[in-house]
Order: structure tokens, then sequence, then C-alpha cells
């Protein structure tokens, strides 16, 4: 793990009439953090996107482990894991159900006990087989982030990761990125909310200014 | 590559089953417009014996267009649509998942209830037989050609109109051989084989084109 | 572009040109029409795979401002049919194969401006319609194939009604000059269409601003 590396080469993005940022570079090491900052509409979830191939940038290119991104294609996405806005999870479905789809679509090899157990660890305790519908915002965005505990792998690309968070699991949330970026772990995340980052190895990027 | 289909598959289906109403919807609806073209037009046999085919196929393009629109917005408004695009998959394996599940949702019932409409229209069995032939071919062909319409409208304000005007002039080839197929299997000696086999290409070249589209449709449309 | 205005006045001529049956002249607006209509769709067609392929915003600028010119040429060939169709064969409309294919090419004509016209972001809009436009060339002759031969197992039975033989030269010659017309007028319109487009695209960009007539026209208020 220690030798992969995220790099962003002059990268520009327009939305429509607006030139959101250009000839940006980024380069993140394995054990680092990049605290995305900046207004809103600054441009930070779509530079997430554009980090994870869902949007197409009008110039530059991101290079994972030294390789272009779009020509990794699949490969790349063994690696990375994308928490957006939207959770990303399906109201009908429990919480069970929705963490079991998402380890075979993404190939996990994660033993049904631990799918339990990250249900457990994310606070979502008895609340496993009810449909997602049934639950507060808060406990549908845990059951996002429980794919943090069986995803393994090496980016996490999180976008307002902290948003309907009650105290509790802020600061579990916390540990959980402290904890990936102390394994080797690679994180950039944005949010609004002052929190406590692993102060060590945290890169800050201000868009929009 | 086949395990991720086949969960894409039941992952649809077993969401389906969730709201069951949904997939109901679309068999009714098919069912209801069929019997509505007896009571418009009159009860004679020769009349309607002459119709049956070409109202079978229309019903079925409506049908199929039903339940189009919903194919990828749901997935799109919660954001599973772009989980699902982050798999370590070509979309191509989505694309066809969902479209897959779509057909067992849409065009499989359809088949399997054609028998009732045949009774409908007092059709010789000759005939059923080769209606529910030509809709297990040309189904999935609606369903795949479907998939670019609904990929290409996601989110866009009025899409489901906008989907039928894109979809439905692209769906004439299927019609004219489907009705086709059925009208010669009533004529005496006309061989409805080499219509079979016209839908089965037009299927294979389906198969091989329109996920190939829909995937490019589908990364335009989560930008 | 301006020479595709003098041309344009071309569109009087060639009815003079041969006064046989009167309602033979609706042939030099019906059948240059036609064609056309299908050379246009191939036009964007080829300028949509440009665009995909080479990612350049020009091509969708000028497949969508070909759009609007080939659906009216559509129209045109099917109104002037109708009354063509009136006059030879005594009906408006007949399920005649050309016709029917025309028809559905409007229809793919309409949906692609109106995909084009429903997304608000430009650079989605351009490559939506752009896959659209080659789903639609891919389609089209099997759409035209299966208007043609309905029945599989009979398909030499293509309903040709005229060849280029029999036609007159007189007439083959205003035809083609009335094609060249088109072609004509097709250009100028749709880069006046695209200069607009690239006008309203690139406004805040400064060398619109300094264009003489941009100018003049902001110092007029």
């Amino acid at each position: 793990m220690n030798n992969q590396h995220l790099q962003v080469k002059q990268l520009a993005c327009i939305r429509g009439d607006r030139h959101l940022f250009s000839e940006l570079d980024i380069r993140l090491d394995s054990g680092q953090l990049l605290y995305l900052q900046g207004r809103n509409g600054s441009g930070k979830t779509t530079l997430l996107r554009t980090l994870c191939g869902l949007f197409h940038p009008d110039e530059g290119e991101v290079l994972w482990c030294g390789k272009k991104v779009t020509e990794l294609g699949e490969l790349f996405y063994k690696d990375i894991l994308f928490v957006g806005h939207a959770a990303g999870i399906k109201l009908e479905l429990t919480p069970l159900e929705n963490l079991r789809i998402y380890m075979r679509l993404h190939e996990l090899d994660v033993a049904e006990d631990a799918l339990w157990q990250a249900l457990q660890d994310i606070g979502l305790k008895g609340f496993e087989d009810l449909p997602a519908r049934m639950l507060s915002a808060g406990q549908k965005r845990r059951i996002a982030l429980a794919r943090l505990l069986i995803d393994k792998a090496a980016l996490w690309i999180l976008d307002e990761p902290f948003t309907a968070l009650d105290v509790v699991a802020v600061d579990l949330l916390q540990s959980i990125i402290a904890q990936h970026v102390s394994r080797g772990g690679m994180v950039i995340l944005t949010t609004h909310q002052e929190v406590q980052l692993p102060d060590h190895q945290v890169q800050r990027l201000r868009l929009g200014d | 590559m086949f395990s991720s289909l086949k969960m894409i598959v039941l992952r649809d289906l077993m969401l389906a089953m969730r709201r069951k109403t949904e997939v109901l919807t679309t068999l009714f609806f098919f069912i209801i417009v069929i019997s509505l073209f007896p009571l418009g037009i009159g009860s004679d046999k020769q009349i309607l014996i002459k119709i049956a085919p070409g109202v079978v196929w229309v019903a079925a393009l409506l049908a199929s267009m039903l339940a189009l629109e919903r194919l990828f917005a749901a997935d799109y408004d919660d954001g599973t649509l772009e989980q699902m695009l982050l798999i370590p998959q070509p979309v191509f394996v989505l694309v066809l998942g969902k479209v897959l599940a779509h057909w067992f949702l849409t065009g499989l019932p359809l088949v399997l209830v054609t028998p009732l409409v045949g009774l409908q229209y007092q059709l010789p069995d000759v005939a059923i037989y080769s209606m529910m032939q030509s809709l297990l071919l040309g189904t999935p062909i609606l369903s795949l050609i479907g998939a670019i319409g609904a990929a290409l409208t996601l989110g866009v304000r009025g899409g489901g109109i906008l989907l039928s005007l894109l979809i439905l002039p692209l769906y004439i080839p299927v019609l004219i051989y489907g009705s086709g197929a059925i009208e010669a299997s009533m004529m005496a000696g006309a061989p409805v084989q080499s219509y079979l086999m016209l839908m089965a290409a037009f299927a294979i070249i389906a198969i091989i084109f329109a996920p190939w589209a829909t995937a490019a449709a589908l990364k335009i449309a989560v930008e | 572009m301006t020479i595709g205005g003098l041309y344009w006045g071309f569109f009087e001529t060639p009815d003079v040109l041969s006064d046989q049956k009167q309602y033979y002249r609706i042939i030099f607006i019906h059948v240059p029409a036609a064609w056309m209509s299908m050379w246009l769709y191939i036009v964007i067609a080829g300028w949509s795979l440009v665009g995909l392929i080479m990612n350049t915003r020009l091509s969708y600028m000028m497949a969508a401002a070909t759009a609007p010119t080939g659906a009216v040429f559509t129209f045109i060939a099917l109104w002037t049919g109708a009354f063509w169709g009136k006059t030879s064969w005594g009906t408006w409309w007949d399920w005649d194969p050309r016709m029917t294919s025309e028809l559905i090419l409007l229809f793919i004509y309409i949906g692609y401006m109106a995909l084009q016209a429903a997304i608000d972001d430009t650079r989605r809009a351009d490559k939506a319609s752009a896959i659209l436009a080659l789903v639609g060339v891919f389609m089209i002759p099997l759409i035209y194939w299966s208007v043609n031969c309905p029945d599989p197992n009979q398909c030499t039975a293509l309903h040709q009604r005229s060849s280029m033989e029999s036609i007159e030269p007189n007439i083959l010659w205003s035809m083609l000059v009335m094609t060249l017309a088109f072609w004509s007028y097709s250009f100028y319109v749709i880069f006046k269409r695209v200069r607009n487009t690239i006008l309203e695209r690139e406004k805040h960009a400064d060398w619109v601003n300094e264009l003489p007539e941009i100018r003049s026209n902001a110092s007029g208020i």
C-alpha cells in the first residue's frame, strides 16, 4: 500500500459558463489526508467527482500510481471508495441488504458476520433488518458510512461525510478516518463542519479564491 | 463479471418485489389497452383477427415504454447509480443487468399473458403461438433500445414524454416484423420462420450495440 | 456566406426552365429537399462522431445547427410530397414506403432537437444528442429497410416509381441546380447559426466583446 499515490496535473473544470478551477496540481501520497475547503459552489464536489472519473475534466489529467485514471478504468475502481452527497442506498432495502449488495458488486471478500459487525460498529445495532426508509437521516448516512468498515480500498473520497451525523457519530467517523490514514490509506474529504482531523500529514486546499 | 451481472439483476428484482405495484401496473396496462380496442371498434370476429397483431404489438411498445422511465431514474435520484458506476466492472455489465431485470419484469409477463389476448381476439392457436414467439424475441429488443433513451433523458425535465418521442420511432422495425410474423402465421403457406429469424438477428445486433450506447449515455448523465 | 445567399435566387428560376405538366414543377423542391433531409442527417451524425471522438465543441455546435435546417427540409419534402400526391395519385397521404420513411426521419429530427433543448447543461446536451444522432444513423437504414419490405420473403418489390434514366435531362439539370441551391442555403444558414451559437456560448470571452457589431450595439444602448 505504501507506494500508492494520486496525482492531479493541470486540472481544469468548467460547469456551464463558470470556470471552477484551472491549473490545479495535487499530489497525495499514502498515509496522507487532503482537506478540501471552499465556499458553496467553489467546485469541491466537481473536483471529487472528477477524481472518481464521474466527471470529465476540460483539461489536465488524474494519475493513480503514475497511470492515467481514464486508462485504468475498472482497475482504478478497485482502489477507491466514494461517498457522495446522496447516500447511495436503497430505501426499500434493509441496511444489511444494502451493505451486502455493495459488498457483492465490489467483489469484496467479507463474511456475513463482518457485515453485522460493521453495522453494529457504526451504531445501527437493532436496525439491521428494518427497511432503510424507516430510519432517520443520520441513520441512513450511517449505512453509507458502514462501507468504510468493510471496503479495503486505499483511497477514500468523501463528500461532506459529516452531514446529518450526531456528535457521537462525528467522533466515530473521525477516528475511522484517522485509523485509515495511520494504516497508510489516503483520504480526500470536504466538510463545512469543524472537525478534528489527524494533524500530521494533512494537506489543505482552498478552492475558489 | 457474471456474478456482478447476476447480483445487479437480483438486486433489481428484489427491489421490484418490495413495490409490486410497479410491476403489475405494466402488465395491467397492456391488458387494458388491448381490451379497449374491441370496445371501440366492435367485436366483429373478422376485424378483430385482422387488427390483433398490430394491436398487440403497439400495446407491447407502450407497456414497455411505461416502465422505462424508472429504469435508471430511481437509482439516479438516490445516488446508487453513481455507486454502481464505480464498481470494478465495465459499465456494459451494469447496463446489461439492469436491462435484463427490466425485461424480466415487463417483457416476460407480456409473453406469458398473450394466450389470454389470443382468446379475447378469437385467434387460432397457431397465431397465439407465433405471437408468443415474436414477443419473446421482440420484447428484449424493446428493453435494450429503450434503455438508450432512458439513459439519455435521465434527470431531464419532461423526461417521460421526451423518452417516448425519442424511442418510439426506433421501435418501428420491431413493430413491423413482430406483427408481420403474427399475420403470416394466420395465412396458409406464409413462412413465419423468416420473420422470426430476422427478429433474432435484430435482437443479437441490439444486445451487442445498445448496452454500449446506453453506457456512454449514462456516463454523460451523471456528470 | 454571401455566395450562399445569392444562390438562393435560384429558388425561382428552375420553375421557368420546364413547362411540362403543371404539377411537375413541385419536383424541383420535393426531390432536392428529400435528398437534403437525408444528407443533412448524415452530416449531423458525422459531426457528432467527430465531437465524441475528438471532444471538440465546434463539431457539436455544427451538428446542433444543422438539425433545424434538416428538419425544415424534411418537412418541405413531406409537404410538397403531399401536394404532389394529391395531384398525381389523388390523395394527400398514402402509406408509401418513401413517405413513411420521410415521416419517421422528421420524428427523429424532432426528437434530436427536443433532447438538445430539454437539457440545460450545454455540455451534456451536446454529448447526449450526439449519441442519439449516432444511434439514429445506425437505426435509420434498418427502419428504412423494414418499411420498404415489411415481408422479408418478397423484398424485391421495392416501390420505386421513378428512376434516374427516365427523367428528361432538362428536369434533371434543374433539379441538380436546385440541390446545389439548397446546399448553399444550408451552408449559409448553418454557418450563420453556428456563429450565433458561438457568440452566445462565449459571451464572456474578451474577443466577443471586441467584435465591431457587438461594440456598436453596446454603445448604442
